[in-house]
């Protein structure tokens, strides 16, 4: 194994992103994600790559579908607002197919919002923030290590399906550092392109476009691409913790997991049967494992930073079979793993009546 | 067992770059570690504060709501975090500029003057070296030799002439928990 | 039989779908000429923009990438840094370049972006029914401003050459014409000139062209050049604004 050494959560990831043969950074300053432009600006000379500090969110988005165009593996990162703002490219990006990765450092909005951490760009980041019929796959690191393993992950992803791919991470995971091991940087040539834009003339010279006037022929480039949306179903994953004889399935991602973690572990020391769900990617769902559970626990508890986003996908997955409880703190506030606690307990209440109840009725 | 520390101040005082040493030191004891610093708006001046665990296990949160032992180097994080010690737990209290009365009775509390232990050494800006000697004293959490080696791991070269003066500070701690 | 005219390596055999007495053809036709000319056909990637010339990437006989409106420069700039031997130009309209993209036009103008800017000036929105643009012209009717453009509530025409020319980074920026032969030779001239600066590595370029839109200014080809030569001149002076030969 590899040497392991203390990183932040972001510089882990722009290593990541080099080690994964990121050679173009354009992004443009704001909190809690600096670290990422800092670090690609110092790292990218060094390796033969581009960084450019962009004049707006918008230029660095549009910065990257030319370089994406032009062959390269490029990256851009932001956070919330900023992250609002790329939404116009990030649907150009799927509707021209250009591989690429976006990292959202997650902080508190709506609006200007705040700058601690947040999962309130869910609906955003699993839904498309911007217009028309594309998806993006969305991981969601929950450590350092997995900021460099997923963003990796995220580069080959983006080229194998020749699409946008999203990294949510959130202020803590970006801010936090752990140990690390960084993986060799990739060596093997980067998949051929030969759609890229690297100047050719006549009948072999290539269009990177989104634009089809004709509506026939743009229900067709959709149905493709939905094709494409079908075949990244398999890339769904959970890590499941637990749940072998779990009675209550929290379900939480990212940093937060880690959190609803520690309150599954003190619930369990007073005897509550919790169990963990941690979707690793938040699009594609991990449904199949949510529904597995939902035969075999009596309740769930859904914990996010936000009111309520990713508690809809659970409960189209659970389809009525369970209760699905929710707690979630928003605006940068973190629950303790003890608050978390305390809702399991009242989850854990709630169904000993039920099982009162359903006795009674039984006899 | 699991240390889960909070160390606080007021921006400039070097209380994130002391628990990336602490933090450090605990890698190398072959121990798994987390650092997580509070962010804010203002870059210079404002509160600063961190969270640090090491433990055997991997660490499950980061975010520390009751720790088993805290630094402050000031009096309004003396205020805001004695709160979140454990009974029994390791408060380390700046007593240079924080009072030295803690209304608790329930923890471990360490009265340090660590501006003026620093002074002594010979630079009054490495008083958080002297508390973060004194606390590696009081509670065990990591060796002083593996926290000489982060220090020397985590200084650039253009602050090599720097190095000597945080160990001086960081032993200073220490022996003043040895005469406590 | 001797041949007076043929097409050139620099353009597709496409028809284009502008309407007649409109100059975007001709504007085409010299770029392309002038990318043959220069020998660099082979090695160019263009970026057309959001306007009437959105099909752009259809006639143009090299690699292209359709940007989002306004983003042309920004696009442009992620291949260009990505292919330090390629040609790269953008092919912009007024609201997309003066508009929508200003932000993108100073800040690549700024950086001496090794691109050349094509940028059509027909002071309205053509592809969308002729609104106003930030070109129009004091007076003139748009459909959004039905009583001619008043300065008290849609401001004054930008001269987006004379606010290039005060930055550092381009090292060509010049205004031409496209109303009659002799201005259709200058603006040939400088859209070689501008690719030159390109290729010589001096800096970001740009030829502003004056252009007509018959259709939604409502006059018939031969008025549309009469106001191009008359009007917008007027408000829209011709000539070099900056020339790195010169040392400007």
């Amino acid at each position: 194994m590899a040497e392991r050494i203390l990183l932040k959560g972001n510089e882990a990831l722009g290593e990541a992103a080099i080690l994964a043969g990121c050679r173009f950074f354009a992004g443009y300053p704001i909190t809690p994600q600096n670290e990422i432009p800092a670090y690609m600006a110092r790292r990218m000379p060094r390796v033969g790559g581009v960084f450019i500090q962009a004049e707006s969110e918008l230029a660095a988005i549009n910065m990257v579908y030319g370089a994406a165009g032009a062959g390269a593996r490029a990256m851009t990162s932001s956070s919330s607002p900023g992250i609002s703002l790329k939404q116009e490219g990030i649907s150009y990006l799927a509707g021209a197919e250009l591989p690429s990765v976006v990292v959202n450092i997650v902080r508190g909005g709506p609006g200007l919002g705040g700058i601690q951490p947040a999962q309130s760009d869910y609906f955003q980041a699993t839904r498309g923030g911007g217009h028309g019929d594309y998806r993006t796959p969305v991981f969601a690191p929950n450590s350092v290590q997995e900021m460099v393993d997923l963003t990796m992950e995220a580069f080959e992803v983006a080229d194998a399906y020749r699409n946008p791919v999203l990294v949510l991470g959130d202020g803590i995971l970006g801010q936090m550092m752990e140990p690390v091991a960084l993986p060799p940087a990739r060596e093997a040539p980067l998949p051929p392109k030969p759609w890229a834009t690297t100047g050719a003339k006549g009948p072999g010279r290539r269009i990177i476009n989104s634009l089809y006037l004709d509506p026939v022929v743009l229900e067709q480039r959709n149905l493709w691409l939905a094709e494409k949306y079908a075949r990244m179903r398999g890339l769904a994953r959970a890590e499941t913790v637990g749940m072998e004889d779990a009675e209550i399935c929290l379900v939480a991602y990212g940093a937060t997991s880690r959190i609803v973690k520690g309150a599954m572990q003190m619930a369990r020391r007073e005897g509550i049967r919790a169990g963990l769900i941690r979707p690793v990617t938040l699009w594609p769902y991990p449904t199949v494992s949510i529904r597995e559970a939902a035969g075999r626990v009596e309740a769930f508890l859904v914990v996010e930073l936000s009111l309520g986003q990713m508690v809809e996908d659970v409960r189209l997955a659970v389809d009525g079979k369970a209760p699905v409880h929710f707690y979630g703190r928003t605006g940068g506030m973190v629950p303790s793993p003890r608050e978390v606690l305390e809702k399991l307990r009242e989850v854990a209440a709630g169904m000993g009546k039920r099982r009162v109840v359903a006795a009674g009725a039984g006899a | 067992m699991t240390h889960e520390v909070i160390m606080a101040g007021h921006g400039g005082q070097g209380v994130l770059y002391m628990g990336t040493l602490l933090a450090r030191a605990g890698m190398l004891e072959g121990k798994e570690v987390s650092w997580l610093p509070s962010y804010g708006a203002e870059q210079r001046g404002g509160t600063a504060n961190c969270a640090v665990v090491i433990g055997d296990e991997a660490v499950v949160s980061p975010v520390v709501y009751e720790a088993t032992g805290a630094v402050v180097m000031n009096g309004p994080s003396l205020e805001k975090f004695a709160p979140h010690v454990r009974p029994g737990g390791v408060l380390v209290v700046n007593t240079s500029l924080a009072p030295e009365r803690v209304e608790r009775g329930d923890l471990r509390v360490v009265a340090l003057p660590a501006n003026r232990l620093a002074e002594e050494t010979g630079d009054g800006r490495s008083a958080n070296m002297v508390a973060l000697g004194a606390f590696a004293a009081a509670t065990g959490i990591v060796r002083m030799d593996n926290l000489l080696e982060a220090l020397r791991q985590a200084t650039p070269a253009r602050r090599r002439h720097l190095l000597a003066g945080n160990e001086r500070a960081l032993r200073r701690g220490e022996e003043w928990m040895g005469k406590d | 039989m001797r041949q007076i005219f043929a097409g050139t390596d620099g353009l597709t055999q496409s028809t284009t779908i502008y309407c007649p007495g409109c100059t975007h053809g001709i504007t085409h036709r010299l770029v392309g000429e002038v990318l043959e000319e220069l020998g660099v056909t082979g090695r160019t990637v263009g970026v057309a923009s959001v306007g009437c010339s959105v099909l752009a990437y259809e006639y143009f006989n090299c690699d292209m990438q359709e940007a989002a409106h306004g983003r042309a420069p920004a696009v442009a700039t992620g291949i260009r840094r990505v292919l330090p031997e390629a040609v790269v130009f953008t092919y912009q309209g007024d609201g997309d370049l003066a508009s929508i993209g200003m932000g993108e036009t100073i800040h690549a103008a700024a950086r001496g972006e090794r691109i050349t800017v094509i940028f059509i000036n027909n002071a309205n929105y053509g592809m969308t029914g002729g609104q106003l643009a930030p070109t129009t012209l004091l007076g003139q009717v748009t459909t959004t401003t039905p009583g001619g453009r008043s300065a008290a509530t849609a401001g004054y025409p930008i001269r987006v050459c004379e606010l290039l020319a005060t930055l550092d980074g381009p090292a060509y920026v010049a205004r031409t014409s496209t109303h009659n032969v002799a201005e259709l030779h200058r603006t040939k001239k400088a859209i070689r000139a501008a690719f030159q600066a390109q290729l010589e590595g001096a800096g970001f370029s740009m030829v502003e062209i004056l252009s007509t839109c018959p259709t939604n200014w409502g006059m018939d080809p031969v008025r549309a050049m009469e106001f191009v030569a008359k009007e917008m001149t007027a408000t829209y002076p011709l000539g070099e604004f900056v020339n790195w030969r010169r040392g400007n």
